[in-house]
């Protein structure tokens, strides 16, 4: 109990020093929304006039509160750009977004860790063949951890999308209301998030298990006639996981700044480009309306971290509440 | 424990397979030219109408290009730069050109079924005049003195002064009077009535089936925004898209076999390094000269973009006809020497060096001041390019003028030589180079005196002279427009503005 206190009061706060900050970030670049609006029609009579009418002429302090008592109504505001409620305008592109980020996540574990346990199969084993194989994966994992999503995007839409024609891209992105292919369309840019997080636990999950397997459990199970492999699965791993799922907890906060990326080449209709269309808009009720759901989503991640974490390894529990 | 693993491993798998099937059937996306059966085109853009779509309020370039098929004034454009009745039938000036006496067309409906009446017309204009309580949206109005209904098919517009250009700034909207939702659902009287837009994807424009004239050949046109210059390729590629405007010669290229026509125009916008003239060094005429003479245009044109695109020489470009000057293009020729010489006049024998600000968006601006930075170097002068958003530029350069010079595309908001050279007027607010000539301020009081239309040329002419002569800016290039159209489709005419007129695209037989 005490524990889920301390964790709702961990996410007001961060979400409270995020916006906060967010809003700070914006008083402190050049250009306002009434700048953005007007572009070259801008004078400094209607500019003045423009920032009177959105409310950007009350001081900081005055214009944060009422964002941040707006909040907690529930009244996110007007977009300056598109004059529509935020909350409605938000709330179109979080299903993209949270789909394609989940999406990316179920991918990276479930590739990597019987990718992460293939890897060390072998290891160990001495000769040519096992050297020239192991250079191969370490380079393959190598080159996958050290391709940005964006790149990894351009290609896999050429390769499935003017190649083999699996999707089209460039054309308008299925809604949610036909899961079918929405959740295909989906599944390409899910897999340009994922290649290089793959590649990183793989390499994590790897190193963590090799560490593992020459502790003296390790040898006493096998020498009492337990197979190598039944070994990796039934002690190994577990004892491997907890720095594993702490990184994989970071990956799922990571996943979505991914996500922001590769939308752009996917066409994507999620929250990344409104975030993009919102900062350069100077959009403020749009921009901090999705900071804080990404803060949100980070903290979230964390907390779910932790309780896997725990579930794993019960030393963590006992000692848990006291750090 | 293993078991759970092993179940959760399982479960992800079946996912996988689940997901992989439902593409098999439903994957393969539909062809493009689908188009040519249900007479729908997709458009694609590089920005999003992130704007108003009121139309006396929209602002960004990219949303006037689309809405242009949404509203009609009581004039409206040609592709040849000249202006037709549209709402209105027929108009008539008075003698001392100071009232405007229109009759309105029959028949002309708005998109909500509406048939446009004179009220309609007398609060359009009321309302960009800012006579009704708001402010001034077209600044052009400011003289205006008041409009007037005369009877249900006749207004008059009366003004405190003549102005020869003022014809041109009725290609403003007329939209129903009374409507409140212009902002989000806008509506007008043009061949395309607004459907939807969905931020940061599409605005869809349907045909409209009253409408008064031509009617549009196209049922149904999608705009989709794709800012993403690579997976705007692969759209392309992939036969997504029918139309798509300002491509790149490197773009082109990459769409080369796959059933596009290029057609190319140019973007109708005078690129020129702009200069402070109110800042050191460049209050000096001589040192704006001097930098002139160091540049070769052509040079400029080949690097950028193969050698397309229109050597321009003052603030105006060529689609603009009858007030475009061939011959100041020339006007100065690369002379390092020369270059030099001047610069030594002006008290800077070893030259000098300055920032060039460059909105960091635009890459055709910035690969210019790279090829100038180059060029300047023949003279003694160091070039330092600054990168700043768009939204900076806005507000230091543009609005603050706080810059020494900068690389930027200047266009016309209507098709009168007014709107390109207004600008440099020395009380102008919108004068962010800070040109001051009062030869030049003395050439514009005549021009909005004069009504006869052939002097009214020779004195823009004259102040186009003045401006290279003075070497206000040093004047680049209007830009190259290629725009690749699906080949089955035809009809996709240039407007010497930035606009996007859909209405006469078909599909070929």
């Amino acid at each position: 109990m005490r524990y889920a206190v301390r964790k709702v009061l961990t996410l007001l706060m961060t979400m409270l020093i995020v916006s906060f900050l967010a809003f700070l970030a914006f008083e402190l670049v050049s250009g306002d929304a009434a700048v953005a609006l007007l572009g070259t029609n801008a004078t400094q009579e209607r500019l003045e006039a423009l920032r009177e009418e959105l409310g950007l002429n009350r001081p900081f302090m005055t214009r944060y509160f009422s964002w941040l008592a707006g909040f907690f109504t529930g009244d996110l505001g007007v977009s300056f750009s598109y004059k529509i409620p935020v909350s409605g305008l938000v709330g179109q592109k979080i299903p993209a977004t949270l789909t394609l980020s989940l999406m990316s996540f179920v991918l990276i574990v479930a590739a990597s860790i019987p990718l992460g346990m293939w890897s060390v199969r072998w290891e160990g084993r001495k000769g040519r063949v096992w050297r020239t194989i192991d250079a191969v994966r370490t380079t393959f994992n190598q080159l996958f951890m050290s391709i940005p999503p964006f790149f990894s995007g351009i290609l896999i839409s050429w390769v499935f999308g003017i190649l083999l024609r699996w999707f089209q891209p460039g054309g308008a992105f299925p809604t949610p209301a036909e899961p079918g292919r929405f959740l295909w369309h989906l599944l390409f840019p899910a897999v340009a998030i994922a290649l290089p997080r793959v590649a990183m636990t793989v390499r994590m999950l790897r190193s963590t298990i090799i560490f593992q397997m020459n502790s003296d459990y390790v040898r006493t199970a096998i020498s009492r006639g337990n197979d190598r492999s039944n070994v990796l699965w039934r002690h190994v791993l577990r004892n491997a996981l907890p720095p594993v799922v702490a990184f994989l907890a970071q990956t799922m906060a990571e996943v979505v700044a991914g996500s922001i990326v590769v939308e752009q080449v996917f066409g994507v209709p999620g929250l990344g480009r409104l975030l993009l269309g919102g900062i350069s808009g100077r959009d403020w009720p749009v921009v901090q309306s999705i900071i804080v759901i990404l803060a949100f989503w980070v903290v979230l991640a964390g907390t779910l971290g932790d309780l896997v974490s725990q579930r794993i390894d019960p030393r963590l529990r006992l000692g848990g509440d006291g750090e | 424990m293993k078991k759970r693993i092993l179940a959760f491993l399982l479960s992800v798998a079946l996912l996988g397979i689940t997901l992989c099937g439902c593409g098999g059937t439903t994957g393969p996306g539909t062809s493009g030219s689908a188009g040519a059966k249900d007479g729908s085109v997709v458009v694609a853009i590089a920005q999003d109408l992130d704007d108003s779509l009121d139309p006396h309020r929209m602002v960004a370039a990219g949303t006037k290009e689309v809405l242009f098929n949404v509203f009609e004034g009581l004039v409206k454009p040609t592709p040849d730069g000249e202006l037709i009745p549209a709402v209105a039938a027929s108009h008539t000036i008075s003698e001392d050109g100071t009232v405007y006496t229109f009759t309105l067309r029959e028949g002309v409906k708005f998109h909500n079924g509406e048939t446009v009446t004179a009220d309609d017309v007398v609060y359009s204009i009321e309302r960009c005049a800012g006579i009704r309580g708001g402010e001034l949206l077209v600044e052009a109005f400011s003289i205006i003195k008041s409009v007037e209904k005369k009877d249900e098919k006749t207004v008059a517009i009366t003004l405190t002064a003549a102005d020869g250009d003022f014809l041109s700034y009725l290609t403003a909207a007329i939209i129903p009077e009374g409507y409140e939702q212009q902002e989000t659902a806008p509506i007008g009287t043009g061949p395309f009535r607004f459907a939807s837009r969905t931020p940061q994807e599409s605005v869809v424009l349907e045909k409209f089936e009253e409408y008064w004239g031509t009617p549009a050949y196209l049922n149904k046109v999608t705009v989709r925004i794709i800012e993403n210059g690579d997976a705007l390729v692969l759209a392309l590629q992939s036969g997504s898209v029918d139309i798509c405007a300002n491509l790149t010669t490197t773009q082109i290229a990459q769409i080369q076999g796959k059933g596009y026509n290029v057609v190319e125009s140019t973007m109708n916008l005078v690129q020129a390094l702009y200069l402070n003239n109110a800042e050191k060094p460049f209050d000096d005429e001589r040192v704006r000269q001097a930098l002139c003479y160091a540049v070769d245009k052509q040079t400029v044109l080949d690097l950028m973009a193969d050698g397309h695109g229109t050597a321009i020489g003052s603030s105006m470009y060529p689609t603009f006809g009858k007030y475009f000057m061939e011959e100041l293009t020339d006007h100065y020729t690369q002379n390092v020497e020369k270059a030099r010489e001047l610069l030594t006049q002006a008290g800077y024998p070893h030259g000098f060096t300055f920032t060039i600000k460059v909105p960091s968006n635009h890459q055709p601006h910035i690969d210019t001041a790279e090829v100038l930075k180059e060029q300047f170097k023949a003279i003694g002068v160091t070039a330092e390019i600054q990168l700043i958003t768009w939204e900076s530029w806005l507000s230091d350069v543009y609005v603050g003028r706080q810059f020494q010079g900068t690389v930027v595309g200047v266009d016309a908001g209507n098709m009168t030589a007014r709107a390109l050279l207004e600008r440099f007027t020395s009380t102008y607010s919108k004068n962010f180079i800070n040109y001051n000539n009062p030869a030049y301020d003395q050439l514009f009081a005549q021009v909005l005196e004069e009504r006869d239309d052939a002097r009214r040329t020779d004195l823009y002419k004259q102040m186009q002279r003045q401006l290279t002569e003075t070497a206000a800016n040093v004047y680049i290039q209007d830009l190259a427009n290629l725009v690749a159209i699906r080949e089955n489709l035809t009809g996709y005419e240039f407007y010497p503005m930035y606009v996007m007129d859909m209405s006469t695209v078909r599909y070929v037989d």
